[in-house]
């Protein structure tokens, strides 16, 4: 293994010329993932998460979207890359899955026959080892009678079982990075444990790096090694997972966390609500983006955005003026 | 729990089926229960047990099979017409999808005031005072936003329009039918803390249903856990989570997903999925997926029995408290 991370992105910014003017859902976002990691992107609808994710697949559409930055995959720049050349990414290094799988599915055809076609086309198989590989990835997903399921139409299958064939087509290719947007959002939270269940032991198994986008802090708490915790476009925090819900240093990440209800909370326990709402982002000031939200917002924070900075610990980054302090300082941060 | 007034709502035998293709599909099957005035009942239960249909036949927007669902005393499932219209407005219904739950070609106010045009309860300077206590109760500005349409709010926004609605009759009970599920986290804390506050203000009851465990911990006095449009257990809230009785329950809070990266990883995870309600097993119902199922289980439905003073399970093995 060579000691560059598999996925470093850089100074990543993606803006969409709208009417009403540029709208920067992606600004300035730096991070790196090594090799068999999951990082876990956390942030409110609208906080640009699905734009994130195609732009690291190179999915934007050239026109009238800017993308600026660097995005290295296993040595490769996605950023600028010719669509012939993102297709060798997507056939061998990286692939997705996106929330509904009912967008990603034909729904006039079987499933076992949409798996077959990715192998057949993208990987040269012939028939007869295309139907018997994806019999063999429907199984490994889970569903149980996959020979069965092969002939199965979307239709005739449940959301959590459309999800499971959907992964199937995305581990085709055995890409070495994963990127999950919203996978188990709208599933049974049944469902949902049994799928993240599923990609982690893919990811173990298959020696895959995941990216498990999610609005959902109970979906990375434990699945995830780092955290990237977004707010309208940039990061607000970034680290590994317990140091980031243990230790956050930026109020955002706070506010997150305790408006989550817990299980382990008394019925009527009040909720510390975040006031107001995320921002337009085609209409957003200078300064740090949740200051209209943030009860430690200073003159300057409305003025200028404060840029990540490490805290004791060098992977572990914040964005902020007036960050928390250690962690027994900060209310709440401890349960 | 013990009960010295007579209960606001009281169920009975509850089913509710539907045809489907020469079938017939048994959405929700013989639940019973009973909320107190001013208590929070949460529903919870994987998606197609029933819970949506129960609050609707609670209401009467579908007609139930058998049972009886009696407000105050009044038995809602016989009465016809005026007093069925009369005793109904008593109770309202909040939706899932704020957005489209709202007539998008009518102003804020004017969605707002809907049930009291159709009752004719207030005009002119009244309904006008009525909508503005009611948006700036649920903390819209009336000024501000009162003129505007549906589509310039936000989801949020939208359900706290939805909410003043339902408080224009002042009902004396809610149904929250999965009213927080499309909301981020930090604008599903403010609707819950609204509930909770417009709760202690208007002595509301509440049904509140919802699939995620946490919120609903979070809001209710008891829960009802369903499965396969039956009530598979009934506690307070805590008991219910603290000690698990139904084998279900048991392995529905295993799957939880909690906001706590200390939670243990190796839980019990539920298996499989809900079979079709068209075709349920024998027996009891849970038992093809259930760790714990034994012929018994397979031969003879369990009935619902008290394990502890207001704590029902239907379950032939129920588990006890760990400790
Ligand atoms: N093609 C586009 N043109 C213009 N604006 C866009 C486009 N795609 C996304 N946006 C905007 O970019 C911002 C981020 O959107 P994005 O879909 O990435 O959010 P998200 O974090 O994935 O939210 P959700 O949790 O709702 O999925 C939003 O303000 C959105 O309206
Ligand atoms: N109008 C209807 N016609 C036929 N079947 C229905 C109808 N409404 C609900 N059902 C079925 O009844 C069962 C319970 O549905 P629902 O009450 O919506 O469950 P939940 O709210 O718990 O997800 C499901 O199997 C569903 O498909
Ligand atoms: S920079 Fe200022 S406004 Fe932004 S989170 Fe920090 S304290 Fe709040
Ligand atoms: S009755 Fe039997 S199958 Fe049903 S929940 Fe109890 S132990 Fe499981
Ligand atoms: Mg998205
Ligand atoms: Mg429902």
């Amino acid at each position: 293994m060579s000691d560059q991370p598999l996925l470093s992105v850089r100074h990543l910014s993606t803006t969409f010329a709208t009417p009403a003017g540029p709208l920067r859902a992606v600004d300035d976002v730096s991070f790196d993932l090594d090799a068999h990691e999951t990082l876990g992107i956390v942030g409110e609808s609208g906080s640009g998460k699905t734009v994130l994710a195609r732009t690291l697949m190179g999915l934007q559409p050239r026109l009238n979207v800017e993308v600026t930055g660097s995005v290295q995959l296993a040595g490769h720049e996605v950023v600028g890359a010719s669509t012939a050349r993102l297709r060798e990414l997507w056939s061998s290094e990286v692939a997705m899955v996106f929330q509904d799988p009912m967008t990603s599915l034909n729904p006039v055809m079987r499933v076992g026959r949409q798996i077959d076609e990715v192998l057949r086309v993208r990987h040269g198989m012939d028939r007869a080892a295309a139907r018997a590989r994806a019999i063999e990835l429907l199984d490994l997903v889970g569903i149980p009678s996959a020979a069965q399921r092969y002939r199965a139409y979307p239709f005739e299958l449940s959301g959590g079982m459309r999800q499971r064939v959907v992964i199937a087509i995305a581990l085709a290719g055995q890409p070495r990075l994963l990127i999950a947007d919203e996978p188990t959002t709208g599933l049974d939270v049944t469902i949902q444990a049994q799928i993240l269940d599923l990609l982690d032991t893919l990811r173990a198994q298959l020696g895959m790096s995941v990216v498990m986008i999610t609005h959902d802090l109970g979906v990375v708490a434990t699945r995830t090694s780092r955290l990237l915790v977004m707010y309208a476009g940039r990061v607000a925090e970034t680290g590994p997972t317990g140091d980031v819900f243990r230790h956050h240093r930026m109020p955002y990440t706070r506010a997150l966390l305790e408006s989550s209800p817990k299980l382990s909370n008394a019925p009527h326990t009040r909720l510390a609500a975040i006031p107001g709402q995320p921002p337009n982002l085609a209409r957003v000031g200078p300064g740090c983006h949740f200051a209209p939200r943030c009860d430690l917002a200073s003159d300057r924070c409305r003025e200028v955005a404060p840029a990540l900075e490490p805290t004791e610990r060098p992977d572990h980054l914040f964005a902020c003026w007036h960050p928390l302090r250690t962690p027994s300082e900060t209310p709440g941060a401890s349960s | 729990m013990t009960e010295t007034t007579s209960p606001l709502l009281r169920v009975r035998d509850l089913s509710v089926t539907f045809p489907h293709h020469g079938h017939t599909l048994t959405a929700v099957d013989g639940v019973s229960f009973e909320v107190s005035r001013g208590e929070t009942l949460g529903v919870v239960g994987e998606s197609g047990c029933g819970k949506s249909t129960m609050g609707r036949a609670l209401m009467r927007i579908v007609e139930a099979r058998t049972g009886s669902v009696e407000l105050a005393g009044v038995d809602l499932t016989t009465l016809r017409g005026r007093a069925l219209r009369e005793t109904r407005r008593r109770m309202q219904m909040i939706f899932q999808d704020p957005i489209s739950s709202l007539n998008p070609r009518r102003r804020i106010a004017d969605i707002v005031a809907e049930p009291l045009d159709a009752w004719k309860s207030a005009a002119g300077a009244e309904r006008e005072a009525t909508v503005e206590r009611l948006l700036r109760e649920v903390g819209i500005d009336p000024a501000l936003h009162g003129r505007r349409y549906p589509r310039q709010f936000s989801g949020g926004q939208c359900q706290r329009i939805s909410i003043a609605r339902a408080l224009a009759m002042r009902p004396e009970l809610l149904i929250c039918d999965e009213v927080v599920s499309a909301l981020d986290v930090s604008v599903q804390a403010q609707i819950l803390n609204l509930l909770e506050d417009l709760k202690a203000e208007y002595g509301l009851t509440l049904i509140f249903i919802a699939h995620d465990l946490a919120v609903v911990k979070n809001i209710s006095d008891r829960i009802a856990v369903m499965y396969l449009g039956q009530i598979v257990e009934l506690a307070p809230a805590q008991v219910l989570y603290d000690a698990p009785a139904h084998p279900y329950t048991a392995l529905l809070l295993g799957s939880a997903l909690e906001a706590d990266p200390d939670q243990p990883r190796e839980r019990t995870v539920l298996q499989g999925e809900p079979p079709s309600p068209l075709d349920p097993p024998s027996g009891c119902r849970f038992r093809t997926r259930c760790p714990d199922a034994t012929d018994l289980c397979a031969r003879e439905a369990p009935m619902p029995r008290d394990v502890a003073p207001g704590h029902r399970v239907a379950c032939h093995f129920p588990r006890r408290r760990a400790d």
